[in-house]
């Protein structure tokens, strides 16, 4: 496949069929996310919240809205990316893939604005949910907000995909979100800000990367963050450049997916 | 000599040491239909793969329409068409999308694929069932997609592994006049397939390839023709009750009414004909007793 035409073509039609999957399924995807959302915003927003008082000057339900938020993206931009890829290994139809003259990149991109998409959608989804908690919440960098929101997407889609190729079982495509990253989750300052932590529990927060996405989008929606910006920014596109990179050798080495 | 697929001391060893393929070479001509087989394990998938990139090669060249595919493994690819032997498609999509989805891999954007797919699933009988899930279909409609996915972007070349494999007789019987219908179009078929008599009807060359090395390469007339003996089996019009004899041509009454007959090929069939006239004998029809592929097949493969 050497023409650009042919090649838009591939990457329309494997985005394409990535958004499909997740909104034909829209009861298992889109759907999870704002219920558990909304639970979150009842107790520890309404409940628990007035009695927790202000976090670094917010009420604290719209203190947690940018980092629950963020965890939402981060959880199904992860998802889909690692159990899409992983099917099409488990049911055989990355031959599909193989066979045709897709580069490896497009093959990588169509996965990554699949779950980039359903990332994005989940982000809204939630952000909707939290303004009947909180209708007069405005967001003061939107620019800021939706760079964030993109990037971090692309970031956990990466890495969803990553897992996938190396995933045998659908066992391994779940030990990953529930033992590494939903713990890194919750500790990175999703609920808090890392400045009601002791000294050495907050430079071990420090080496936490979720803080940095987690306080770069709160920056973007709340205007305060426990963060350097610039070093966040950064470090989110250096990321996204070495899994980048990583993904494509991977896919060019054939890992997983070619015997 | 134009070739469709030429593939020159191709190896693959997977790791943990299993040697699959120990150098083979073979060429397949341009509007061939050729047949390539093998018992289970003897390197006939993994060549596909190969072929197909699926399988990443150890040592070797393989070119497609002279195309080498370490050079541009994209323009190769748009020339070749894969049924594989496993299912490979996901069950919980339309009939319909699969087949536009895989166009659309090979850049064919929906608007002109549509008609085509439309041509395709009527012509493969997949039509009525456009708008079902795949994984509601049966084993031989599935076989059908397969098909209509390798073919959606017209290559010049296709191979099918085990095309018909658990596929009842009258469907296989379809698939081969429609494959025919292909190749006399100007389609290249390579075929592997365990049921030799597949074979014998649709190929004209065949590649035997056994423990990873090709053992046989030739014209499936010439390899047919080496048979020396032939068994028929006729059917009487009268019982019998005991076994005729009948001068160089051993006879055997398997059942009353039938009668076996093992023919030497430098004997005239018209011969045992006459004879039975003689002794009164009458022959309602005849057939071969086996597959004469069969048997050389298993003979190669046993050496």
């Amino acid at each position: 496949m050497s023409n650009n035409r042919n090649i838009s073509v591939a990457l329309w039609t494997l985005t394409t069929k990535e958004i499909r999957r997740f909104l034909r399924i829209w009861i298992q995807t889109l759907v999870p996310p704002a219920v558990t959302m909304s639970l979150y915003f009842v107790i520890f927003g309404s409940l628990i919240g007035p009695r927790i008082g202000t976090m670094d000057g917010f009420d604290y339900i719209q203190f947690m809205i940018p980092g629950l938020i963020m965890m939402s993206v981060i959880t199904n931009s992860y998802a889909n990316v690692v159990s899409s890829f992983y099917s099409v290994k488990f049911q055989r139809s990355i031959e599909e893939l193989l066979i045709s003259p897709m580069p490896n990149w497009t093959i990588l991109l169509g996965f990554v604005l699949g779950g980039v998409c359903r990332g994005c959608l989940i982000g809204f989804i939630v952000f909707g949910v939290s303004l009947l908690f909180y209708p007069d919440f405005t967001v003061v960098n939107p620019l800021l907000t939706l760079t964030v929101l993109f990037l971090t997407s692309i970031l956990f889609s990466l890495m969803g995909f990553i897992n996938a190729v190396f995933a045998d079982s659908f066992d391994d495509i779940s030990v990953i979100p529930t033992f590494v990253l939903t713990p890194l989750i919750y500790l990175g300052g999703v609920f808090y800000s890392i400045n009601i932590l002791p000294d050495f529990w907050r430079a071990v927060s420090m080496a936490n990367p979720m803080l940095y996405v987690v306080n770069t989008f709160r920056a973007g929606m709340l205007g305060v963050s426990d963060v350097s910006i610039g070093f966040a920014l950064g470090m989110i596109l250096a990321f996204i450049g070495l899994l980048t990179g990583s993904c494509l050798y991977l896919l060019g080495k054939g890992t997983g997916i070619r015997q | 000599m134009a070739y469709a697929l030429e593939i020159s001391d191709l190896k693959k060893t997977y790791p943990g040491g299993t040697e699959a393929l120990k150098g083979i070479s073979f060429a397949v001509e341009e509007g061939d239909f050729y047949a390539l087989l093998g018992p289970n394990g003897a390197g006939k998938s993994s060549t596909i793969g190969i072929i197909g990139s699926l399988v990443t090669k150890t040592a070797g060249k393989v070119k497609i329409f002279g195309i080498d595919v370490d050079e541009d493994l994209a323009l190769a690819k748009t020339m070749l068409g894969v049924v594989s032997q496993e299912i490979n498609f996901s069950g919980f999509e339309k009939v319909i999308d699969i087949v536009v989805t895989q166009a659309g891999f090979y850049g064919i954007p929906k608007s002109i694929a549509l008609p085509k797919v439309e041509k395709m699933l009527k012509r493969l009988s997949l039509w009525d069932k456009r708008n079902d899930q795949a994984r509601t279909l049966s084993g031989g409609y599935k076989r059908r997609v397969m098909i209509a996915k390798a073919l959606i972007h017209e290559p010049k070349l296709l191979i099918l592994d085990e095309p018909t494999a658990g596929v009842d007789i009258e469907l296989r019987r379809e698939m081969w006049t429609f494959l025919k219908e292909i190749n006399e179009n100007g389609t290249t078929i390579i075929l592997t397939t365990h049921y030799l008599e597949e074979a014998e009807q649709l190929c004209r060359n065949i590649g035997i390839i056994d423990g990873g090395l090709i053992v046989e390469n030739t014209s499936m007339r010439n390899l047919l023709s080496r048979l020396n003996v032939q068994g028929f089996v006729f059917d009487l019009e009268s019982p019998l009750d005991e076994t005729p004899e009948i001068e160089g041509f051993p006879l055997k009454l398997e059942d009353p009414l039938t009668l076996v007959v093992a023919v030497n090929k430098e004997r005239s069939i018209n011969a045992l004909f006459a004879e039975l006239s003689s002794l009164g004998i009458k022959v309602n029809s005849m057939r071969n007793e086996s597959n004469r592929l069969e048997e050389l097949f298993i003979e190669m493969v046993k050496k």
